[in-house]
């Protein structure tokens, strides 16, 4: 069964189409990531599935419940969480967990035990009159998703939530995510990170509000991009780039560090060729050419490239 | 209801820990009262006079005299040129110059008509026409006593009867104090202050830190949220109301003459055209900046100037008086000095207090369908 379904979603602002005519299904209880540039549509996707923004056409169905005309049973059944701290600042920790388990009618016994288990999850366990503004901001972040599904959703919203915190927190926030699904709490995630994409069981790309990719990450890697890739560690990044741009069986590329990966158009090139143009014509030093298989990030800028490239025409 | 009441419980919370918005709330009306309260005061009690007695007769003295005895006058220079009168005119030093000129007892004894100059420092006006007030007075009751005097002499029985004297009774403010007329007012304006700024600011807060949004995904009503909070804010501004009226009573010593549950009730009515006013500013604004400019600079302050508070409707030009129509503000001080001053009630203030129940009403639910649609 799926937790939500979206059917021909679309959304204008006045001429611009920020979501245009958008499918996906997500599965109960996977994790489902949600990918895309800044200004991709992400957001304005989410705000209309959790009954912020209405639809122009099209609609989808969260937990069952359409969100054209039935919101009030959506908005019973999620947990939203935006990439903004969604908690009063100059409220102490237990007083933002009865504020909001509150507004969701929760009281007595069932409040205790949600209070403890927010408590628990975002360590802050004998430390509920702390004032919120004083803690740090990983903690915040676990906090805040403890208080999102307060209520027990089946369905959680994430909206980029782990933007602008630390490795470590991003890491012990995904594990409380992790710990989410396994309870069979189905979880839908923006992000920016593409290795938090590989936590995620499903994954779609949108661009320009259109949805250009979907699947898991393996899927993702082996279906999209055909060509082989090699990856060039050479002493000279930048030089060694426009040099191989200007080849005709160079296809993409894209700088990572000190690496560059190369998309090739002709599948008969290998490594020796690259040698011989950098290191013996221009005497560039060549560490190392691997022919390796796609990262995701490989595959997202070639999808929106290649998409961006359509919509030019 | 539960939700409502967390929703109260929360809002007073935030109240009592934003120590700025505390400031604003309760310290700012008790300072604004007691300045107000004594710096609004147009009252002439001292006029500062200079004699220049050319004369220096019995007559001329004992005339002066009568300046003393007044009250009002206080006889700070005596000088001997018309140098000093402008001098001390033009450093603002005296208000009033009484130059009493040489042949003063004579024209009298003579039964001439005596000249008398006074110059004015006229630059208030008010102060100076009330001062030309008493003066003329005194030099009436002067000249009387000299007719009837010298009628004496001449062994002629007259009464003064045939002459006008009013009889004046001043109702309300029997010592025609300013600050009594004042006071209520201000009473008015703190209330209004403190309840458009804490609504107009708080649903603002809220969208700027993005908890607004968080509250919308919940399954809170919009009445709920609307209700939980104005409840508070109410609850705030009658403690503010309260606080000022003790103070009014016990520290200015203007007492309440008429009906004080009529009062608090009219201040019901009048709160919620002001958190009406103020959830609006909040539908318009984007930053708690935005949200503090147009409420003081848009609202409050043409507010106060078309309220009648500090200058009377009746002396605006016809177009401006009929805008005055549609301020709150107007008519709660009406009602304010009413009660106060008056001691009147309900049976005199209908129109009024009707008009304000109509005005809330009207500004809270359009405010309040505006903000629906806003978060929708």
């Amino acid at each position: 069964m799926n937790a939500i379904e979206v059917n021909n979603l679309t959304k204008e602002f006045g001429k611009f189409t920020a979501v245009d005519n958008v499918n996906f299904n997500v599965k109960q209880g996977e994790i489902f990531g949600f990918l895309g540039a800044n200004g991709a549509g992400k957001s304005t996707t989410i705000r209309m599935l959790i009954g912020i923004l209405e639809p122009t056409s099209g609609d989808a169905l969260v937990s069952g419940y359409s969100i054209k005309n039935q919101s009030d049973l959506v908005k019973k059944n999620i947990g939203y969480m935006s990439q903004k701290f969604s908690l009063y600042n100059d409220l102490t920790v237990v007083e933002n967990i009865r504020f909001f388990a509150g507004i969701y009618g929760l009281d007595g016994k069932k409040y205790e035990e949600r209070k403890k288990w927010v408590l628990k999850v975002a360590n802050l366990e004998n430390m509920e009159n702390v004032m919120t503004s004083s803690l740090p901001g990983g903690i915040k972040q676990r906090l805040a998703l403890g208080t999102a599904v307060i209520h027990e959703p089946k369905i959680v919203f994430l909206d980029e939530p782990t933007s602008g915190v630390d490795p470590i927190s991003r890491r012990n926030f995904w594990d409380l995510i992790n710990e989410l699904s396994e309870g069979g709490t189905t979880i839908l995630v923006t992000t920016h990170y593409l290795d938090e994409a590989e936590f995620c069981n499903d994954i779609i790309l949108i661009n320009a509000g259109k949805l250009i990719a979907q699947g898991n990450a393996k899927a993702l890697k082996t279906n999209y991009i055909k060509n082989p890739i090699l990856e060039i560690e050479s002493d000279r990044v930048v030089d060694s780039l426009e040099i191989l741009e200007k080849e005709k069986w160079v296809g993409e590329t894209s700088i990572f560090g000190n690496y560059i990966h190369v998309i090739l158009n002709d599948s008969t090139i290998n490594e020796q060729h690259i040698y011989q143009l950098l290191q013996e014509k221009n005497g560039i030093a060549v560490k190392r050419v691997k022919k390796i298989t796609p990262t995701l990030e490989d595959v997202f800028i070639h999808l929106i490239e290649k998409d961006s490239k359509k919509n030019v025409q | 209801m539960k939700t409502i009441f967390q929703f109260i419980i929360k809002e007073l919370l935030q109240v009592k820990r934003d120590k700025k918005m505390l400031v604003v709330i309760f310290m700012a009306p008790i300072l604004q009262l007691i300045f107000l309260g004594y710096a609004a005061n147009m009252d002439v009690n001292v006029i500062h006079t200079t004699i220049y007695d050319q004369d220096k007769t019995e007559t001329s003295r004992d005339f002066i005299k009568r300046f003393e005895q007044s009250g009002y006058f206080k006889l700070d220079y005596y000088v001997d040129n018309y140098d000093e009168v402008t001098d001390l005119l033009n450093e603002g030093k005296t208000l009033v110059a009484i130059i009493i000129p040489k042949d003063f007892e004579k024209k009298i004894n003579r039964r001439e008509t005596a000249p008398l100059q006074t110059l004015f420092e006229g630059s208030d006006g008010n102060k100076a026409s009330i001062a030309l007030g008493y003066i003329q007075g005194i030099a009436t009751k002067f000249s009387q006593g000299i007719v009837a005097e010298t009628k004496d002499k001449l062994g002629m029985k007259i009464s003064l009867s045939g002459s006008l004297i009013p009889e004046v009774r001043v109702w309300y403010n029997p010592e025609m104090k300013t600050r009594n007329y004042m006071v209520p007012g201000i009473l008015g304006l703190i209330l209004m202050i403190s309840t458009i700024s804490l609504m107009s600011m708080a649903v603002v807060r809220e969208r700027e830190i993005g908890t607004l949004e968080q509250l919308i995904v919940t399954p809170i009503k919009n009445y709920q949220l609307i209700l939980g909070k104005l409840i508070p804010f109410t609850l705030i501004g009658f403690v503010v109301l309260i606080i000022v009226m003790v103070i009014m009573t016990q520290w200015f010593g203007i007492v309440v003459r008429g009906n004080k549950l009529f009062l608090l009730f009219t201040a019901l009515l009048f709160v919620l055209s002001n958190l009406g006013i103020g959830l609006f500013i909040s539908t318009v604004s984007k930053t708690q900046q935005q949200a503090m400019m147009a409420s003081v600079f848009a609202v409050m302050m043409p507010m106060i100037y078309l309220s009648g508070f500090a200058f009377p409707i009746e002396n605006m030009p016809q177009a401006v008086q009929y805008i005055t129509y549609i301020i709150p503000l107007k008519y709660f001080i009406v009602i304010l000095r009413g009660i106060v001053l008056k001691g009147i009630g309900f049976s005199s203030l209908w129109v009024e207090t009707l008009i304000l129940f109509g005005m809330g009403v009207t500004l809270l639910v359009f405010s309040s369908l505006r903000f629906s649609k806003k978060i929708e």
